[in-house]
């Protein structure tokens, strides 16, 4: 029995939605179920996506599910920081698999203006290891410095490779009606950005955002009944790595996205090449880097030059990203996982306009949580 | 004795190891070694999880080490600010174990570069707390 998404949603991603938790999540549930034969009576469970750090809401599982009149089926809460959602998706695809529910939603959101700049950056230093790390002042643009630093001495990457990462995404912005950054960048501009943590400069990093996503999960026998063009969920893979730097095998890549993408692979039976588009998570340029050559999109090292050779744009070898990523997108938390998924479904259902891939057939989902804390793969195929 | 003491901004203030704190304070850096399997941890371990013992020994690291990767941060989390700009540092110990620290301000940024030979050392805070750092070797 196959798993399949049955619909996506997502709103628009910004600095100050300027409406609440519930409201933003009910916008994101409505896109969803638009064009599906579907009420949220027959839906049997959801599955709330959030860090809650950033939330001021306690459990807001339950007050989400009210508001979207899922009760009273079951509800909770699903956290691994920004890739909350694609665990969300996993736990849906097991609920289904294993008969336990047939119509799952998952929804994930993140309001980061709902607390103040100063509370986010309190937060942030507590995200690494705080009894031995945080004591020193690290945020998450110097974990993935750390690894750019260590990818440049290593395979010779250089900045300006990393700042095409960013030249990409502003170009597919464009296209993104619900990117918060819409705007083209050149090279020059990126490359002389004020610095945030060395060598990563402002375009290099994402933005932390406002935004909610939604996707309904449904078995192969229920989606039938509810789309004709349901999307199956061939692949997951989930791995997780150390908290604490000094824990890491791996300063050039980050190995829970390795380990969860060979298991994507290995259930999905294909190997990268068969990937026709992909997502990955951009959270800084170095990372997308690191994902190509994590997931085999080119062999390890040779990420600069697959960027540099524009093989990751449209009509290139694979092209990633082009809904303008993290980068451009914004980075609602817990509603990322989400936004990937979405884009990968609307290409693999033909519905993604102007930044279609002709005949996307195998999709893929990369989406990280934290510096290379969680990593979770998703493959998906119409 | 309490670990509060330690790093710029302390975020536990009980643990096992707070011990580490009493062996800075006379510029000593600890790791730990399970006597079961040999295993050496830094940060130091009060647990081991190759064999679920809990039965640790102190052992003093060298302070020689190499400097794996860093970054100098323009930003930083709530508290840290007037410390800017300052260098985080990741670099392997002479012992096999990873050290995260800062750089000491008087490495120049010609002399910071990957592989480097550096000192790890213990550091006074101005307020009295107690931390260590990485400098020139
Ligand atoms: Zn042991």
């Amino acid at each position: 029995m196959k798993v399949t998404i049955v619909g996506v949603g997502q709103t628009p991603f910004n600095r100050n939605c300027g409406v609440s938790i519930r409201e933003l999540c009910f916008e994101a549930f409505k896109d969803a179920l638009e064009d599906l034969n579907l009420t949220p009576k027959e839906i049997d469970a959801s599955i709330i996506c959030s860090a809650p750090e950033y939330d001021r809401q306690r459990s807001p599982a339950g007050l989400i599910a009210e508001y979207l009149g899922l009760n009273p089926q079951p509800t909770f809460l699903a956290e691994s920081i920004c890739s909350s959602s694609s665990t969300g998706v996993k736990v849906a695809y097991s609920f289904i698999k294993s008969g336990l529910h047939d119509i799952v939603a998952v929804i994930g959101f993140q309001k980061m203006s709902e607390i103040s700049s100063a509370e986010v950056q309190e937060r942030m230093g507590r995200g690494a290891d705080i009894q031995w790390e945080s004591p020193f002042g690290p945020m998450m643009p110097a974990g993935y410095a750390m690894c750019a630093r260590a990818h440049m001495q290593k395979y010779g990457t250089t900045e300006e490779q990393l700042a095409k990462v960013k030249v990409k995404s502003g170009k597919y912005s464009l296209l993104n009606p619900k990117a918060m950054y819409r705007r083209a960048v050149t090279l020059e501009e990126c490359l002389k950005a004020r610095v945030i943590a060395s060598p990563l400069k402002m375009f290099d990093c994402c933005a932390n955002a406002d935004g909610a996503s939604c996707m309904i999960l449904a078995s192969e026998e229920k989606a039938r009944k509810i789309t004709d063009t349901p999307v199956s969920v061939v692949g997951i893979g989930a791995a997780s790595d150390t908290q604490s730097t000094t824990g890491r095998a791996n300063l050039t890549g980050l190995n829970c996205a390795i380990e969860a993408g060979k298991q994507a692979y290995k259930m999905a039976h294909i190997t990268p090449k068969d990937v026709d588009v992909a997502e990955v998570h951009d959270c800084f340029s170095i990372a997308e880097i690191m994902a190509y050559e994590n997931l085999g999109f080119c062999k390890p090292g040779k990420g600069g030059k697959l960027i540099e050779e524009s093989q990751t744009y449209i009509g290139g070898r694979i092209p990633v990203n082009i809904d303008g990523g993290l980068l451009s997108k914004g980075h609602p938390i817990g509603a990322t996982g989400g936004s990937q998924i979405r884009t990968i479904v609307l290409q693999l259902q033909g519905r993604a306009g102007k930044t279609q891939v002709d005949g996307a057939e195998v999709g893929l989902v990369h989406n990280i949580g934290g510096v290379g804390l969680y990593g979770n793969v998703t493959i998906l195929k119409r | 004795m309490s670990f509060s003491k330690f790093g710029k901004i302390g975020y536990v203030s009980e643990t096992k190891v707070a011990d580490f704190v009493k062996h800075l304070e006379k510029g000593k850096i600890m790791a730990t070694r399970c006597r079961k399997c040999g295993q050496l941890y830094f940060p130091p371990r009060a647990d081991c999880p190759n064999d679920l013992s809990t039965d640790m020994t102190w052992e003093e690291l060298s302070g020689r080490c190499r400097l794996l990767t860093y970054t100098t941060a323009h930003f930083a989390p709530t508290g840290f600010q007037k410390d800017l700009p300052y260098t985080l540092a990741l670099a392997r110990c002479e012992e096999g174990v990873n050290v995260y620290a800062r750089l000491n301000k008087d490495i120049n940024k010609n002399e910071t570069r990957i592989g480097v030979d550096l000192k790890l050392t213990s550091l006074r805070l101005p307020d009295g707390r107690i931390t260590y750092e990485f400098k020139k070797a």
